[in-house]
């Protein structure tokens, strides 16, 4: 009849399972629930407890029975306007407002504005003498009365069993409490009734057998120091509902059953992209970083640079004035803010302002669901833009594997439902299977980057390159990423024929490139002088023949000239010998003959 | 044992020489059960408290917020009121000697040291 399995479901059982029932198609089908307001619990029970029905609530000493009850009616009647009747057979009503005091509930008020009413049932056996048949018809004309002079919708049964201990004949209280709680039913009440839990029965005295429309059974368990606080839904008849254990946390406004979110994957998504703070990183990421309410992750091993690439997150996120919650886990807020001092990001200014808000605490403080609780509660008051976890893997040591895994999922959902960028921190360890270690979170993120240490040449560096990153298109390069006073590089990585260069390999290559670059340019240098020197020799040499020739040109002119000069005055010559000649037989005929012939003489 | 001894002696001595028995029966409606015990307890009384006794019947069903003040739960609840301790019978009365010894009437038997063991 009852399941005892305790194996923790995967989270994706419980998300397809809504699609698999389909939605009644009238109100009519749906078995009608009664809301509890208790965080949580209403989700997974796809709406509450029965209506009108009994829910049996049992777990051991100490696992929060009595408040989930309570918290039931307190809710009931701030928050549905539905009063309600506690019957107690325990504790005073004295006792049950103090020790409800502390979640913040305030019975007295309630009473006083008849919301609540408290009956102690007080029995004791000393007193009472059993002589013959008898019924429990004053229990019931007590509830009844209760009840009615409030309009009661809500009744709760604390710890019924102590009937048990009081009245001997248990034949009696048996038939007794069979007819209790049918009459419940019958009255229309939605109750509760807690019962402590057997050592091979759901509960001692075998209540189940007669409160079989829902059973709740609520556990504490102690695992490896840290205690947490378990709720599983045994059985409900007529509903679906989540099977698995739900971690559940008694906190400062009652208990919380998480997930908080809803079961489905239904959040809406955004198509803005936010920046991670480092440009080259950026343009890795198709220029324009992540998408906003985006689940990043980022691996790497120690000292590869995480917490920085966190905090230039963080850094991006306050300048844009969007506001960001940084839950630091190994290293206090004042810690991070003085390391990234030395690297150029100045993160005080944002505290200050208040648009940057670091909570930090010791994973092994409390237990997972606390942690969990805590900072659903910071992010609710804070409510930010960006939430960084760093690193979560150290949540790891507050519990389990595959509990570290749920928390993370819920986590995801809760911040992805409010459009939330969360980047959260792995560490992992040098030589192990990177890959392998993660594939439990990693399934569950966006964008995965990866930091890694390269070593070569008797140096270590780091890289940094994108895994994965849905929806966008991203490089597929390793990058170099370099840590400096000034604040994070990401350089090219030198890819050679002998593999990816890093740090000095990658400087002594660009020295080379480099030097050889300058030698080029000398080279070219040198050609172009000594072209130039040529072209100088070149110039000379034709000047130098042009003058040659120039000269030769002159004197060629000057002997053409002299030559011609000569022939005139050869034939000068010879006229005049000719006339010289004829001069003799004409000379009493031309008088100026001396003359010409006196100044050529001379 | 030694406790309820000293009790009753205490009881005895504080009270009233001829002591007086208070007692309530509380019944819800007129259902056979609360009839018989009625008739029971009036038997009862007749036989053995004879002008020491008051007895005051209530119905639960006609005033339910009474049960609170005598956390009542078993239907018919004769409670003795006085002499102290306050003690409760329930059931229909029909065993009279342990209705006696209820009532302070008769010394408990031996085996029939009621109460004090859980």
């Amino acid at each position: 009849m009852i399941r005892l399995d305790f194996g923790v479901h995967s989270a994706y059982d419980l998300k397809i399972m809504p699609r698999k029932v389909p939605a009644p198609t009238s109100p009519a089908a749906r078995l009608p629930k009664c809301p509890t307001g208790i965080q949580g619990f209403d989700e997974i029970t796809d709406g509450g407890f029965p209506r009108g029905r009994p829910t049996l609530v049992c777990g051991f000493a100490g696992c929060g029975k009595t408040l989930l009850a309570v918290e039931f009616l307190v809710r009931g009647a701030t928050q549905f306007d539905e009063p309600g009747v506690l019957m107690c057979f325990e504790e005073t009503r004295a006792e049950l407002e103090a020790n409800v005091a502390s979640l913040g509930f305030d019975l007295a008020d309630l009473i006083r504005r008849r919301k609540l009413l408290v009956d102690h049932v007080r029995v004791e056996r000393s007193e009472i003498h059993e002589t013959g048949e008898y019924d429990l018809e004053g229990l019931f004309v007590r509830l009844n009365h209760a009840i009615d002079s409030i309009g009661a919708k809500r009744v709760v049964l604390d710890t019924i069993e102590g009937l048990f201990a009081a009245l001997p004949n248990e034949a009696i209280l048996r038939a007794e409490l069979r007819r209790l709680f049918r009459w419940l039913k019958d009255k229309g009440v939605t109750a509760v009734i807690t019962a402590e839990r057997g050592r091979d029965q759901l509960t001692r005295k075998g209540l189940e057998e007669y409160v079989s429309d829902c059973v709740i059974l609520l556990d504490h368990r102690v695992n490896e120091r840290i205690a947490t606080r378990h709720l599983r839904v045994v059985k409900y008849r007529g509903s679906l509902h989540g099977t698995n254990e739900f971690p559940f946390l008694i906190g400062d406004n009652g208990i919380s059953v998480l997930p908080i979110t809803s079961l489905g994957l239904n959040h809406a998504v955004s198509s803005e992209r936010i920046p991670s703070g480092i440009p080259q990183l950026d343009a890795m990421l198709g220029g324009q970083g992540f998408f906003r309410g985006g689940s990043i992750l980022l691996t790497g091993t120690p000292g590869t640079g995480k917490t920085s690439v966190a905090a230039y997150f963080a850094h991006a996120s306050a300048r844009r004035h969007e506001r960001a919650l940084f839950f630091a886990f190994e290293e206090s807020p004042n810690q991070v803010i003085r390391n990234m001092h030395s690297i150029g990001l100045r993160l005080e200014p944002w505290v200050k302002q208040g648009v940057l808000r670091f909570h930090a605490a010791r994973p092994t403080r409390y237990g997972l669901e606390m942690h969990l609780a805590t900072m659903f509660k910071e992010i609710s008051a804070f409510r930010p833009a960006v939430v960084i976890v760093d690193p979560m893997t150290s949540l790891l040591a507050a519990g389990s594997e595959s509990e570290a895994r749920e928390m993370v999922t819920r986590l995801i959902d809760f911040l992805k439902a409010q459009q939330i960028t969360s980047l959260f921190t792995s560490l992992t360890h040098e030589g192990s299977a990177l890959q392998q270690s993660e594939i439990a979170i990693s399934s569950l993120m966006d964008s995965w980057l990866l930091l890694q240490n390269i070593e070569s040449d008797g140096e270590r560096n780091r890289g940094i390159y994108v895994l994965k990153s849905r929806g966008m298109a991203h490089s597929n390069q390793i990058r170099e990423f370099v840590i400096t006073e000034q604040g994070i590089d990401l350089v090219d990585a030198y890819i050679g024929p002998g593999g990816m260069l890093v740090g000095a390999a990658r400087a002594a290559q660009n020295a080379r490139e480099k030097a050889a670059v300058v030698a080029s340019q000398q080279e070219a240098m040198r050609l172009r002088r000594s072209l130039e020197r040529k072209h100088t020799a070149v110039e000379r040499q034709i000047a130098t023949l042009r003058s040659e020739y120039e000269a030769e040109e002159q004197e060629a002119r000057r002997a053409g000239e002299q030559t011609a000069r000569r022939t005139l005055v050869l034939t000068s010559d010879r006229a005049e010998r000719s006339r010289l000649r004829l001069a003799d037989a004409k000379r009493a005929v031309s008088a100026p003959e001396p003359t010409k012939r006196g100044k050529r003489k001379r | 044992m030694k406790t309820k001894g000293a009790r009753r002696r205490k009881s005895r001595s504080s009270g009233s020489p001829p002591e007086f028995w208070e007692l309530r029966l509380y019944v819800a409606g007129q259902t056979p059960r609360s009839v018989t015990a009625f008739a029971n307890l009036q038997q009862i009384c007749k036989g053995h408290l004879k002008g020491r006794y008051r007895l005051q019947v209530i119905d639960l069903v006609a005033k339910p917020q009474l049960s609170k003040g005598d956390q009542i739960l078993a239907i018919p609840t004769l409670v003795r009121k006085l002499p102290e301790p306050v003690r409760k019978i329930i059931g229909d009365l029909s065993d009279t000697e342990r209705v006696l010894v209820g009532l302070d009437l008769r010394p408990p038997p031996a085996r029939l040291t009621v109460g004090d063991e859980p």
